[in-house]
This record gives structure tokens, sequence and C-alpha cells, in this order.
């Protein structure tokens, strides 16, 4: 892998939360257009390294890198416009904002960015129409499903063309069929963008959709392992 | 049973009844013809099908089987017993891993390669899965990967028991 085909990578990375150490030298590197699960018992440290990743946690030893760049060497204010124009971030609740439509949910990172309106409203109305959910796009995510609510929360982290789409449990909090769909439109939409897509998952079957698995167990990622035979 | 229940839709001759079947399940090993033929001798001698017709286009002389009245009853009948939850306990997987986890040999290895080739054959069902649209091809997949899907949680339930307690020899 050469330096340029990587989006995003950690190094050596260490992270204490208190006493508890979370990471103990975890390293990862996602390529363009990868798709990885990031998996492991609870506790071992999955969440916390797409925090880092994301730059919404700052290591306290080891390097985290977005295009070759070094994280902890951007101000505060750059890291935040990395996050808003070149990584889409989905959670395990959508974490949508109650107050907004659907569309308005969508059109907001584009907004944020200082975007017009007018583009931006069409921007995000073809992202819903894409994820399957254009009728929904005047209702408020309380009155929509969770199954609807995820695949806005997609069409969110889709509409700013990132290089890298985090997704911490996305299909975590709904039902089997419902998350496959999601997960399914989550792969598919990102494979199209050529977007890097990260998954943290506890869910073999989220991993078998993945290009390879990254394992980290006591805050560290385990040494890759040949497939066997 | 299930060439009774493919014919069941109507008949049928051999080529026909493998071709379904290998869509019905496209995750099981596909159907050997000397298989499908000698079935369907020995339904036809116990009763359950019979040639209803033989026809020779450009290839090879076809004979069209169809359920009989017995066939059709043995077929209702398999379906409504419902089938033995089977005991997956002995299986190779159990004894391997059983034997490298007491013998102590490699251990997290084993348990590393084992979570590897589940992984891979997982990914692939998966690959073909999403190549599949018809929902009843997808439900007989579906039951391979939540067996495999099992026998992960299973083998990592494992590591973590072995890292906590051990495994006596």
């Amino acid at each position: 892998m050469t330096e340029t085909e990587v989006v995003v990578a950690a190094s050596g990375v260490q992270l204490s939360f208190g006493s508890t150490p979370a990471l103990r030298g975890a390293s990862i590197s996602v390529a363009r257009g990868e798709l990885v699960a990031l998996t492991g018992p609870s506790g071992s440290g999955k969440s916390t390294l797409m925090h880092c990743l994301a730059g919404v946690l700052l290591p306290d030893a080891g390097v985290v890198t977005f295009a070759g760049r070094r994280l902890d060497e951007m101000s505060a204010d750059e890291r935040t416009l990395l996050r808003r124009r070149h990584i889409g971030l989905v959670l395990q609740f959508g974490q949508l904002v109650p107050e907004l439509t659907a569309l308005e949910n969508v059109a907001l990172p584009l907004l944020l960015d200082g975007r017009g309106r007018k583009n931006v409203e069409q921007a995000a109305r073809q992202w819903l129409e894409q994820l399957g959910v254009a009728d929904r796009a005047g209702i408020r995510p309380p009155a929509m499903s969770g199954g609807e609510q995820q695949r806005v929360a997609i069409a969110r982290a889709l509409v700013t063309s990132p290089d890298v789409v985090l997704a911490d449990e996305p299909t975590g909090s709904l039902d089997t069929v419902t998350g496959e769909l999601a997960l399914e439109v989550l792969v598919k939409a990102t494979r199209e963008t050529g977007a890097a897509l990260v998954v943290v998952t506890h869910d073999h079957r989220v991993s078998a959709w993945m290009d390879r698995e990254v394992v980290l167990r006591d805050g560290a990622v385990e040494a890759p392992v040949d497939a066997a035979p | 049973m299930v060439l009774l229940g493919l014919l069941e839709r109507g008949p049928g001759h051999g080529y026909e009844l493998k071709s379904a079947h290998d869509d019905w399940f496209p995750s099981a090993k596909p159907l050997a013809f000397g298989q499908v033929y000698a079935t369907l001798a020995r339904l036809e001698r116990d009763g359950l099908v019979e040639a209803v017709e033989t026809h020779q286009e450009s290839g090879p002389e076809r004979t069209v089987y169809a359920l009989t009245d017995e066939g059709h009853a043995a077929l209702r009948q398999w379906l409504a017993e419902p089938e033995a939850p089977a005991a997956y306990a002995a299986d190779d997987l159990v004894r391997k891993t059983v034997t490298a986890l007491r013998l102590g040999l490699d251990r997290a290895r084993f348990l590393d390669r084992q979570h590897a080739a589940h992984m891979a054959l997982m990914r692939e069902l998966t690959g073909q899965r999403a190549e599949v649209a018809e929902p009843g091809a997808r439900i007989a997949l579906d039951h391979r990967l939540a067996h495999l899907d099992a026998d992960l949680r299973w083998l990592q339930e494992t590591r973590e028991r072995m890292n906590r307690d051990g495994v006596a020899s």
C-alpha cells in the first residue's frame, strides 16, 4: 500500500480514560475505497479507535493521519472542517437532529459549510431518493422508523462526498432484517461514491460484508491471520 | 424428499429437477445427475413417482416424471413432521477445537485460523447472497450464514473462557 492510497491511518495509538487504558498502541491503515470491519470484544477499544480516526478524540501517544496529514498538527477548526468535508459519520442511533426534517438533517453538513441553500437542498433530496426515503423528506426523525432514520443518517454521511465513512455499530439498534437492509444500502452507496468505509461492529454478519476485518483485543490490533485453506 | 417437492410443482425430467434443486439451494453442493436418476428410479420403484412421458429432441432421451397420489401423500407427511433439531455437538469443528485446546497446541493461533476460515466463507456467501435477489434462495444461504455466525460467536466465547479459566488437558 503506497502512501498516496492510504486515506486514514493510525499508528501506535495510545489513549487512556483516567487510569483505564482504552488503546495500547493500536495501528490501522485504510486504503481509498476499502471496506474494513473493526471488530473485537466489548471494551477492546474499537469505538475509541474509530473516534480517533475521526479526530473526535486525540490520542495520548501515537499518530493519526488523514491523507498523510497528522491530525494532532491541525488546529481544532481544521479538524472540524476535515470532519465536515471529508469524513462521514454514522452512529448507532442515527443521531439525527429531532427538530429538523429528514431533508434538513441531510442538508445540514452542507449548510454548515456555507453552500448555497438551493444546491444543498437538491443534493440532499437526491441522496434521500437514492436511499429509498425520498417520501420522508418533510418528516422529523421521531416520526420515522429506526430503519428510515438510519437511512437518513447514511444520506447525511454521504452528502458531502466524503473520502471515508466511519460507522459505529450502524445496525446495532435495528432488528436483523431492517439492519441488513440499512447495511446493504450503506455498503452499496459508499462503494458507488468510491469512499472507504470503516464499520465498528461485533456482528460477524456485518463483518462479512467488508473486504477485511481488523480485530482489536485489549486496545491493540491483533496480528493479521492468513486465511486458512 | 426434496425431489418430491420439486415435482409437486409439476412434472419434470431429471435435468430440470437438478437445475431446480440447484436454484433452490444455491449454497448446497450441486446435485449430481447420477444421484438424480438413481433417486428417481428408487422413487419410481416405491410408487411415489411415475414416468408419464418420454421424448427425444436433439439431445438424449428424456423421461418426464410426475408425482403419484402416494407421492403427494408422502410429501405432505414429510412436511407435516418437524425436523429434529440437529445436535451439532459432535461435529468436526468441536472435535478439533476441543482437541486443540485440551492439548494446548498453539491454541490462540488455532482459534485465529478458525476464525479467519469461517470469516472467509461468510464473506464469500455474503457476496453470493448480494447477487441473489430471489427471497427463497436468500433464505437458504441465510441458514448457512446463521450457523457460521453461531460458530464464530462460540469461538469467541471459547477464547474468552480459555483466557479466563484455561482448559484442562
